[in-house]
């Protein structure tokens, strides 16, 4: 290939992520995404509160599934979502780089510490149920058990300065207990985003168990926030007056809400909160009894 | 009931209790009356006669009892646990030793049978005081990191149906995590809260720590948003709730609710059926139905209906309803007016809808407030009996035909508190409980509490957890 | 309601048609059946109904001595007890009746001089059972020839836990017959299942159904030689096939706890579950009865107590 003749690069059509399918807005409604220097990078779906609500439909549909399958088998698909990453991890230095203004090797560490998180995850998926579950040693002839059972479908809205391991960050803690997690970007950098979807949809996650939408938070926060089919809601993209107002909108179906925290640095060791923030636990009740009725006496 | 052998009554002493004319609020170890002087009266509801006269809590009441509160704060924060769990003990080992004294009181105020104050609420309230009493030193092992620290003040509201019972669901972990407590026991039931302020002092706790102030729903709301509350808990109803939720949107408070259900308590014909038909009285006739675990929605596999209905009914006609402190009362009287006004008004919502009404034979006392434990047949999941919370001994039967179908239908409430399951194959109950989107499944049994045992439920029954290692949660800053 | 055997007379065609039977019929769970029995522990019973039960669990007694050591005396004053229990109270009522082995079933009979006491024994190689079918026939038959209105035979519990179902109730059936007199009237039988040996609570549901099927007139707890006889839970779920059974057939059946009763704390229970389970058509001798010796002491004391007032003790009941 000679110099003068540079070839014309590929631009990629960003697409949401829905069901694992990769819609258009069905605003047909884009917006322009720019680099940190302005320059711009591509153009976005603007995300309506219909595509919101056909996220939850599939956010919905796939969580029985993804609930119901073993642990084990999360954490595969999980680890398999690192292994994909750590595959395309150069066009998501250049993303990520792009999309927050880092150096190519700030970049990389941010990638390489997003593609860690996930493995951090993928091997949560069989021991948190030993860590905040267990038996509890009731007063009586019972067999009693505690355990931890997703909450539902997690409306997440991604923090808006990382957008890459921040959105790793709080998706993959979702997803790994059962969790199915309707997931708006970071507005100004949702690129990183959009091609996670990518590596999703070729993980072996099923589709609808990770729905990202691109687009303003405050536009479709709302109607996320009052769906009566959604049971949770992570704010950490949130700013302070979208949080109150998405939290005072969750009260209406009794949302499990997660407030925004300030997270100086998402490299730091996650702790469990926030897959327990997106838990139920379930506790069952059965008799034990005596092995005879000779048990028994008064 | 046999006319052969006729249970002579058999009344629990009233006189081991000592109710005064009149109760102030507790406030940093004082009892004192209302900054406006309001009081209200708190009466019998099995008999309307008045019991006491209690202050009554304002704004500026709320106000001062969480400044005593927070001023209580730092040094029963700073206190080695080892400490705070010895006057959980001394608290605990108090209730042990007056548990006949507050149980006739509990009886007195709320309605339901002694036997039920004596044998359920009174010795969980201990176990769960002795329980909470042994983490207070522990909190570093109890898997929420090392040294976790409490929040500050806990600002509690509790319900009436078992007033004493939640307030130890909500002042021993409270207590033990280290936080100071301001607690607003229901206007229908403020005494044993107040004979719980005495068992505070006897135990010589530390001015503040505990607060009691009897008050209405605005003594409530004023609670909830003091901005110098931390934490707040709630037991009640499941529209306080959401008001709640939207109350401290935007603020720091961390907030647990323990709210309203529609538990399903599911037969399948391979049940025990005598056990089950036990559970399913206990399940929706303990405390006269007025539970939020309640297994007001019978569903039984069609195959076994009639059967179980009559089996049911049979086991009906032997409930004995009647003055709530005779030992051999099994259904008492329900809480208030209001409460009765409620389930009456339920009730005939689901005789309007079509589905069939039936009650034992029954004979209602002629003062106090009481309803007859009542069946509703032929009732779907259309049917107002079917989606609302009664709070009341009122039960929906439905029918189904399949594990799948039976599953959908206990799920299909905004609920999500308990659920019961009848089936004598284990993997059965294994599949169905697994399925079930509820916190507490009692399967081949209903109604059991334990300390140990986290409580609470999903969807719009509330959230955070109470009871257990997962109950200190709600306390702790983590 | 229907008063006949007949929906269940395919029932017992053959080993495996009783066994689907049987193995169909509802589980029990332990936890849930003793906790119920406890729940009714509970009931307090005080003044006229205690007076009431009192009189009512003294005319239920089958009045026991089943002894080696038993000697035409010791049967005598049994008897004697049995028709006057409390020589200071002529009001007292009778027991139901004096229960001995067959060999004593003369001497009792004599004894109780046409007193209205039935004369109950023990028969089939009672407490084991561990003998041939025509020895435990003849045995039988020797205690009603010579007067016994009742007879307490055992099952095999052998045969039971091995899972011959038809030949437990093939013996039931054939003692029935051999409670027959010549006169065409029989003794009433009462089949003793040793719960305490049948050990889970599902296998006595599915003894009491063989029983019931058989034709027992009372199905029995225990032989009183086992190490846990009547229990409240035992007798509880005994108490629930005897009324599902008259539900569905219209025939009713008795039942006897025999064996731990000692207090009438414990007697008064027992009434309890028989009030709020059968139901009160049980609430006579002719269908409850308590196989017990020193329960009588323990009610007489009780029963002066509350016509005196005062406490008594056992220098004032007799020592037999």
């Amino acid at each position: 290939m000679s110099e003068s003749s540079a070839r014309l690069g590929v631009f990629k059509t960003y697409k949401l992520y829905v069901g694992g399918k990769f819609p258009r807005s069905e605003s047909g409604r884009v917006y322009e995404v720019s680099d940190s220097k302005g320059n711009w990078l591509a153009n976005a779906p603007l995300s309506s509160r219909k595509d919101a609500r056909d996220a939850v439909v599939a956010a919905r549909k796939a969580f029985g599934g993804w609930a119901g399958a073993t642990a084990y088998n999360r954490g595969q698909i999980l680890y398999r979502i690192a292994e994909m990453l750590e595959g395309r991890r150069d066009q998501f230095v250049r993303e990520v780089g792009e999309a927050e203004g880092l150096s190519k090797s700030k970049a990389a560490a941010v990638v390489d510490a997003a593609i860690d998180r996930w493995v951090w995850y993928a091997g949560w998926t069989d021991k948190i149920g030993q860590v905040v579950g267990g038996a509890n040693p009731v007063a009586g002839p019972f067999f009693n058990l505690s355990t931890p059972e997703p909450t539902g479908v997690v409306t997440v809205v991604a923090p808006q300065d990382s957008s890459f391991l921040g959105l790793v960050s709080v998706i993959a803690p979702v997803i790994a207990t059962g969790n199915t997690a309707v997931v708006i970007a970071s507005e100004k950098a949702p690129l990183p985003a959009l091609s996670l979807g990518e590596v999703l949809a070729t993980s072996d996650l099923p589709g609808g168990v990770v729905n990202i939408l691109s687009g303003k938070a405050a536009e479709m926060g709302p109607h996320l926030a009052a769906h009566q089919d959604v049971n949770a809601i992570d704010l950490a993209g949130a700013g302070t007056a979208l949080a109150k107002e998405l939290e005072i909108a969750a009260a209406d179906n009794l949302k499990r809400v997660l407030r925004p925290q300030p997270v100086d640095d998402w490299t730091a060791d996650p702790g469990t909160s926030r897959m327990t923030a997106f838990l139920e636990t379930k506790t069952v009740w059965h008799p034990t009894g005596s092995l005879g009725s000779g048990g028994s006496s008064y | 009931m046999a006319s052969l052998f006729e249970y002579a009554p058999a009344p629990e002493s009233r006189s081991v209790v000592d109710i005064a004319p009149s109760y102030g609020l507790f406030i940093d170890g004082e009892f004192t009356d209302a900054a406006d002087g309001k009081v209200f009266k708190t009466v019998s509801p099995s008999s309307e006669e008045v019991l006491a006269e209690v202050a009554q809590a304002g704004a500026a009441d709320v106000d001062r009892a969480v400044k005593a509160a927070r001023r209580a704060f730092e040094k029963w924060s700073a206190l080695p646990g080892s400490e705070r769990a010895k006057y959980l003990f001394r608290i605990a080992r108090i209730i042990q030793e007056r548990s006949r004294e507050l149980a006739v009181l509990e009886t007195l105020d709320n309605g339901k049978p002694i036997k039920e104050t004596r044998d359920a609420d009174l010795p969980l309230v201990a176990a769960h005081f002795f329980y909470y009493a042994g983490w207070a030193d522990k909190l570093d092992h109890a898997g929420y990191g090392a040294n976790p620290r409490p929040l500050g003040v806990a600002g509690q509201v509790i319900p009436w149906n078992f007033p004493l019972l939640m307030l130890a669901w909500k002042i021993a972990p409270a207590l033990a995590t280290g936080n100071t407590v301001v607690l607003k026991p229901a206007e229908t039931t403020p005494l044993s809260a107040l004979f719980f302020a005495d068992i505070c002092r006897q135990a010589g706790l530390p001015k503040g720590v505990v607060n009691i102030i009897p008050g209405y729903g605005d003594a409530g709301a004023e609670l909830v948003a003091h901005p110098d509350v931390n934490k707040v808990a709630f037991t009640g109803s499941t529209a306080v709730g959401k008001a709640i939720a939207r109350q401290i949107a935007g603020t720091d408070k961390k907030v647990t609710l323990e709210l309203g259900g529609k538990g399903a308590n599911i037969v399948f014909d391979d049940a025990p059926i005598d056990q089950a038909v036990e559970g399913i009285v206990t399940g929706i006739f303990f405390n006269q139905g007025q539970v939020c675990c309640a297994g007001s929605r019978l569903l039984v596999q069609e195959s076994i209906h009639d059967e179980l209905l009559d089996s049911l009914k049979r086991r009906l006609s032997t409930l004995r309803l009647g003055d709530p402190l005779d030992k051999n009362t099994d259904i008492g009287a329900i809480n208030s007016a209001e409460q009765l006004a409620r389930i009456t008004a339920l009730a005939d919502t689901g005789e309007a809808e079509g589905a069939e009404r039936w009650s034992p034979a029954c004979e209602l006392p002629s003062s106090g407030y009481w309803f007859a434990p009542t069946l509703f047949t032929n009732v779907t999941q259309a049917h107002t009996v079917a989606r609302d919370e009664i709070f009341g001994p009122v039960l929906s039967v439905l029918t189904f035909r399949t594990p799948d179908e039976a599953v959908a239908k206990a799920n299909n409430s905004q609920y999500g508190l308990s659920a019961g399951i009848w089936t004598e194959k284990g993997s059965r109950i294994l599949a169905v409980a697994n399925k079930l989107r509820a916190g507490v499944v009692w399967a081949n049994t209903f109604n059991k509490f334990d300390p140990t045992s986290p409580f609470g439920g999903y969807k719009e029954s509330g959230f955070g957890r109470e009871g257990g290692r997962h109950g200190l949660e709600a306390y702790l800053d983590v | 309601m229907p008063t006949t055997l007949t929906a269940f007379a395919d029932v017992t065609t053959s080993d495996s048609a009783l066994r689907r039977f049987l193995h169909g019929l509802p589980g029990v769970d332990a936890v849930g059946l003793e906790a119920r029995a406890a729940s009714l522990g509970t009931r307090s019973i005080k003044t006229t109904a205690k007076a009431y039960a009192i009189d009512l669990a003294i005319s239920m007694i089958d009045l026991t001595t089943l002894e080696g050591a038993d000697t035409p005396g010791k049967v005598r004053s049994l008897a004697a007890k049995a028709v006057h229990p409390d020589p200071l109270d002529r009001t007292t009522p009778m027991t139901a009746a004096v229960c001995v082995y067959p060999d004593m079933v003369a001497t009792a009979k004599a004894a109780l001089n046409g007193a209205d006491v039935k004369v109950a024994s023990v028969a089939t190689a009672f407490p084991a059972g561990r003998a041939a079918l025509p020895v435990k026939l003849a045995d039988t038959r020797d205690a009603v020839a010579a007067g016994a209105d009742e007879i307490d035979m055992v099952i095999d519990r052998g045969a039971f836990l091995a899972g011959r179902y038809l030949e437990t109730y093939e013996l039931i059936k054939a003692v029935k017959e051999a409670c027959v007199r010549p006169d065409g009237t029989a003794a009433r039988l009462k089949v003793i299942f040793e719960t305490g040996e049948l050990s889970t609570y599902d296998n006595i549901r599915r003894a009491s159904w063989i029983g019931m099927l058989a034709g027992a007139d009372f199905i029995k707890t225990s032989t009183g030689k086992v190490g846990v006889n009547a229990t409240p839970a035992n007798t509880l779920l005994m108490l629930e096939a005897v009324r599902d059974f008259k539900a569905q057939t219209g025939i009713q059946i008795g039942v006897k706890p025999a064996g731990g009763i000692r207090t009438t704390k414990d007697a008064i229970k027992f009434l309890v579950l028989v009030n709020e389970t059968a139901g009160e058509d049980w609430l006579t001798n002719e269908w409850f009865r308590f196989g017990a010796s020193s329960l009588l002491n323990d009610l007489l004391m009780q029963r002066q107590k509350l016509s005196t007032g005062r406490y008594s003790g056992p220098d004032y009941v007799t020592v037999d």
